[in-house]
């Protein structure tokens, strides 16, 4: 694989092609902000609060740094009044669904975001998929999976495996940012887990 | 719909996992709607995780995971039938149906859909029942067209 | 039909068809597009047959039903040839008249033809009607002549020359250059140069490489990709065959959404005779090409438009976006290069290789260069497809093809580009049209859906319309996006409420800022162009719902109410029986009032109430005027004898 220079913050980075920038910044101790993002599992790119502005060739963008591939001669900036701007306002809107969810505290004070800029929303999933993506790339269970679309789209347990499964592993609950997926876990295990036959027993005996 | 027809229709897309779509295309069309036993089915023979099919079926607007009614509803709320008044149209037939978009009545009779667009844009507002299409309704016309379905 | 093997037997094959074809034998051709279809061609075409039967006609006229040619409004539309004379709005009943009279006596039958309304003069050929006379119907012109679903009316019109050409005189380095020379950019949203895509695919080293077809139409207001599909399906498979050899692809895929039934009918069907004939399958008459298609229908999702989520879908995925930072021409579907061009594209491409790039180069402008077929609805006189050579003025186009404003209203603005465009209003309507022009002006050249607005048209309630399509229409994958187009919905929401307040307007444009930047595809990153437009121009609307709680163009219902006049009310009582919530008290000589606690501003008063007393009244942003006394109610009619 070959050798990458890129530059991040004005600093001078090593990296190897097929690295996003994201890693290229990790190796050298640079942080950049992330929520979706996990060591075991493919970059997601959903969260959108590693943005950073990208110029190569004399034009600016801003992309996502946990999927941006790094080239030769990249100038990367991991901050500026856009890029800030922009986490803030993606934290004051996440923080509209959760907003006292651990994960989201510190970054919304370096940022200033503000918990009540917007309404309280009824969900407190703020979709980074961990739960989702672990389950099918790590334990290979699929026990939960994303529903429907657009506004609407939230997580789901499958009632059948996750009865099966989900007791004995549960390794994907510390990964929730929120409290949502062990909400999620609790309504389903409450409302739709197949009766056991001990249970269906206890029926037929009335 | 029994396991035989619906392996009949995944052979026929060769059981290939990327026709996926097309086999619950299929299946929606002949039966009206996608019943658990039918996805849990496609999810054994095509391999692939139940929660994938669950996304899709709930993704995708063609598909329903609940019987539908004998009659299918569609209004188009497509740009050009909105800026001619295809809101009020819906308003209407919600009135008349009793139902809102998304929903079937409980005798299975009615079920209201709407579309972002059927294409036949000329002629907005569209009215769809039964696949077949009414151009050019007003509020006033809407109570003729669901009369004659029983 | 024994399988074609060179070229040279196709000329053959060409001429048998055109040696049995007279060119003066009466030809009754009638629409059968989604359009008229749903205005009851298929009704005028059976009764046709029948009477062509029933006369005893049948073997010196023909009839068939054909492609879309695109003038909806004024369906089902029949033309006779030779004499191309265009009969509109032609229902079974006129059947008959016009079999005796235009076939049989030659003679024209006058209420059926076109009537130019500001004129008043009647136009017998289609040639003559405005609506066609100022296009420049290169792709869509052949619709009317052919059946889509014979493959040999598509050869006896010169159908698949351009692929025996390309695939008998020329290499594939010569039809990229070919293709790169005309300039031809993408007809489905993006702009993007042809040529330089299917390069980049040519040159990206993979054995396996997909050519497809994107006719997942989603952009409300468009269909001209319907029409080409349905209409002239073999024109399709030609210019994919074309650029699967350009650029090295054995397999090539059309993504149809599943709410154009006929389209997939006729694609599939048109596959079928492509295989039969040999201008699919292997060894391509005789070339040594070998090339299959397969059609993949949509389900319901109008993100599925953009090229990473149609690719995704292919793969038998929900259609979720991926990002581009590696081109999908590069790295497509199931990660090897896929080149993706919309319906409109591919149709450019046999036209481009039969009449030269610098033929194609000669229509449009410096950087937008051919046609482009628009689709022009809404409040416009003459509804349908438009076909113009891109740098005509949008003045043009809605006034001397779409005949302007019906009902004497005020044109406001026209809406292009679909969700991801703006609306542009009276003061640019000079605006040559191209690509970068109206990209410039705020919105873009998107499918080419062109949504024609009036005075009575909120464009606050356009605003939040389209973000309403796209709640529900994005992935929701995003933050920006699912997030960010959910606050903006409810604050134009409110708006139309009046419930919008002081600094709505600077946080929905903060909102519109990290949509457009940070997002992680297209739909998102254009979510908010409706809204910058609308503000952009209309900011006077905002405004006014958000200071004075009144909509100007008297649309939003939480911000009208109806009223009846007292002086104009003549007490016909239509409106009191009409009236679904029985709002409206009165009687027979008593002038009606509406209750407005019961009124639903369901507007069915305002409708049928009789255009000569013009009594019920829109009013918005002032309190409603009481109802005069009752003992003035009552109407003292003048007796009829004086």
């Amino acid at each position: 694989m070959s050798e990458i220079l890129l530059q991040i913050d004005g600093r001078e980075v090593e990296a190897k092609e097929g690295m996003t920038i994201l890693e290229a910044a990790q190796n050298v101790g640079i942080v950049i902000p992330t929520l979706c993002h996990h060591e075991k599992l493919e970059p997601y790119g959903a969260c959108r609060i590693c943005t950073v502005e990208a110029e190569i060739r004399g034009w600016t963008k801003l992309v996502a740094a946990c999927l941006y591939p790094v080239e030769q001669n990249l100038v990367v900036r991991t901050r500026s009044e856009k890029i800030d701007k922009t986490r803030k306002m993606i934290l004051e809107l996440l923080l509209a669904h959760a907003p006292d969810a651990w994960d989201l505290q510190d970054l919304a004070k370096e940022y200033g975001a503000d918990k009540d800029r917007f309404e309280k929303e009824a969900s407190f999933c703020i979709h980074c998929g961990l739960c989702v993506r672990y389950c099918a790339e790590v334990k290979k269970k699929n026990a939960v999976g994303f529903v429907d679309r657009g506004t609407r789209r939230e997580i789901s347990f499958i009632p059948e495996i996750a009865s099966k499964e989900c007791w004995n592993c549960k390794e994907c609950f510390p990964l929730c940012p929120t409290s949502a997926l062990q909400a999620a876990y609790v309504l389903v295990e409450a409302l739709a887990f197949p009766k056991s036959s001990f249970e269906s027993e206890l029926d037929l005996k009335g | 719909m029994d396991n035989g027809r619906i392996d009949q229709i995944i052979d026929k897309h060769q059981g290939e996992a990327s026709s996926l779509i097309q086999v619950l295309l299929e299946i929606q069309s002949e039966n009206h709607w996608l019943p658990k036993e039918a996805l849990e089915r496609v999810s054994e023979k095509l391999q692939v995780p139940l929660t994938r099919i669950q996304h899709i079926a709930t993704f995708y607007k063609a598909f329903s995971l609940v019987p539908k009614g004998r009659h299918e509803i569609h209004i188009c709320m497509g740009t050009a039938c909105h800026v001619r008044g295809a809101p009020r149209v819906l308003d209407t037939v919600q009135d008349l149906t009793g139902l809102k978009p998304g929903e079937s009545d409980l005798d299975l009779k009615f079920s209201l859909q709407t579309v972002n667009c059927l294409g036949c844009c000329a002629l907005g507002p569209v009215l769809e029942v039964d696949g077949k299409t009414h151009g050019k309704m007003a509020p006033s016309k809407t109570a003729e067209v669901l009369k004659n379905c029983d | 039909m024994p399988r074609i093997n060179s070229t040279d037997e196709l000329e053959k094959v060409r001429q048998e068809i055109l040696s049995q074809r007279d060119p003066n034998k009466p030809c009754i051709s009638i629409c059968a597009g989604a359009g008229c279809l749903a205005s009851g061609a298929s009704e005028v075409i059976a009764a046709f047959k029948a009477e062509i039967e029933k006369q005893g006609l049948k073997t010196d006229v023909n009839t068939k039903g054909t492609g879309c040619p695109g003038f909806c409004e004024r369906g089902p539309v029949v033309v006779i040839y030779p004499e191309e004379i265009c009969y509109l709005q032609v229902k079974p009943e006129d059947v008959p008249e016009i079999v005796s009279q235009t076939i049989k006596e030659k003679k024209v039958v006058d209420r059926l033809l076109y009537l130019d309304p500001s004129t008043g003069e009647k136009a017998t050929h289609e040639s003559d009607i405005p609506f066609y006379k100022n296009q420049e119907r290169n792709i869509i012109g052949n619709n009317i002549k052919l059946d889509p679903k014979s493959v040999d009316d598509y050869l006896a019109l010169g159908g698949y020359s351009a692929l025996a050409k390309v695939l008998s005189r020329m290499t594939s380095e010569q039809v990229l250059e070919e293709v790169k020379k005309s300039n031809l950019r993408g007809r489905g949203g993006g702009g993007f140069p042809t040529g330089r895509k299917w390069e980049e695919s040519r040159n990206a080293p993979d054995e396996i490489k997909y050519v497809i077809v994107n006719a997942d139409e989603g952009d409300p207001g468009a269909f001209m990709d319907r029409a080409l599909l349905e209409g002239n399906p073999h024109s399709i498979l030609e210019g994919l065959t074309i650029g699967a050899y350009a650029i090295g692809s054995h397999e090539g895929y059309i993504y149809v959404r599943q709410e154009y039934p006929l389209a997939v009918e006729n694609v599939t069907i048109a596959i079928k005779q492509a295989e039969e004939y040999g201008f699919l399958g292997r060894n391509i008459l005789g070339s040594g090409f070998d090339f299959t298609i397969k059609v993949h229908q949509g389900a319901g999702a109008f993100v599925c438009g953009e090229s990473s989520a149609l690719m995704t879908a292919l793969e038998g995925r929900a259609g979720e976006p991926r990002p581009k930072y590696i081109h999908t021409a590069i790295k497509g579907v199931w990660d090897r290069p896929s080149v993706l061009n919309n319906v409109e594209t591919w149709a450019n491409v046999p036209l481009i290789i039969n009449k030269g790039a610098d033929w194609f180069a000669q229509f449009g402008t410096e950087r937008s260069k051919g046609t482009k077929i628009f689709s022009l609805v809404g409040k416009i006189t003459n509804t349908g497809l438009v076909e113009v050579p891109m740098g005509m003025t949008l003045r043009d186009i809605i006034y001397k093809i779409g005949g302007g404003i019906p009902g004497g209203k005020k044109f406001k603005a026209v809406q292009t580009g679909g969700p991801s465009g703006g609306c542009i209003p009276e003061e640019l309507l000079d605006l040559e049209v191209g690509f970068d022009e109206l990209t410039k002006a705020g919105s873009m050249m998107g499918s080419g859906g062109m949504i024609i607005m009036d005075e009575d048209t909120c464009m606050v309630d356009v605003a939040r319309y389209f973000l309403d399509f796209l709640t529900d229409e994005s992935c929701g994958k995003c933050v920006p996006c699912r997030e960010g187009i959910r606050q903006m919905l409810k604050i134009l929401t409110h708006f139309t409420k009046g419930k919008g307040k002081e600094g709505d307007i600077e946080l929905l444009e903060e909102l519109a800022e990290v949509a457009s930047d940070a997002s992680l595809c297209a739909l998102g990153r254009s979510a908010p162009n409706p809204v910058l437009s609308t503000l952009r121009y209309f900011r006077d609307e905002y405004e006014a719902h958000i200071k004075e709680k009144r909509c100007p163009a008297l649309s939003c219902k939480e911000l009208i109410s109806y009223h009846i006049d007292p002086d104009k009310c003549q007490a016909c009582m239509i409106c009191l029986r009409k009236c679904p919530s029985e709002a409206i008290g009165g009687g027979k000589n008593q002038i009606h009032v509406i209750e407005q606690e019961k009124c639903t501003k369901c507007g069915t008063c305002f409708e049928v109430c009789p255009p000569r007393f013009g009594a019920v009244k829109k009013i918005s942003g002032e309190p409603v005027p009481s109802p005069i006394p009752e003992e003035a109610r009552i109407i003292v009619r003048e007796s009829k004898q004086k």
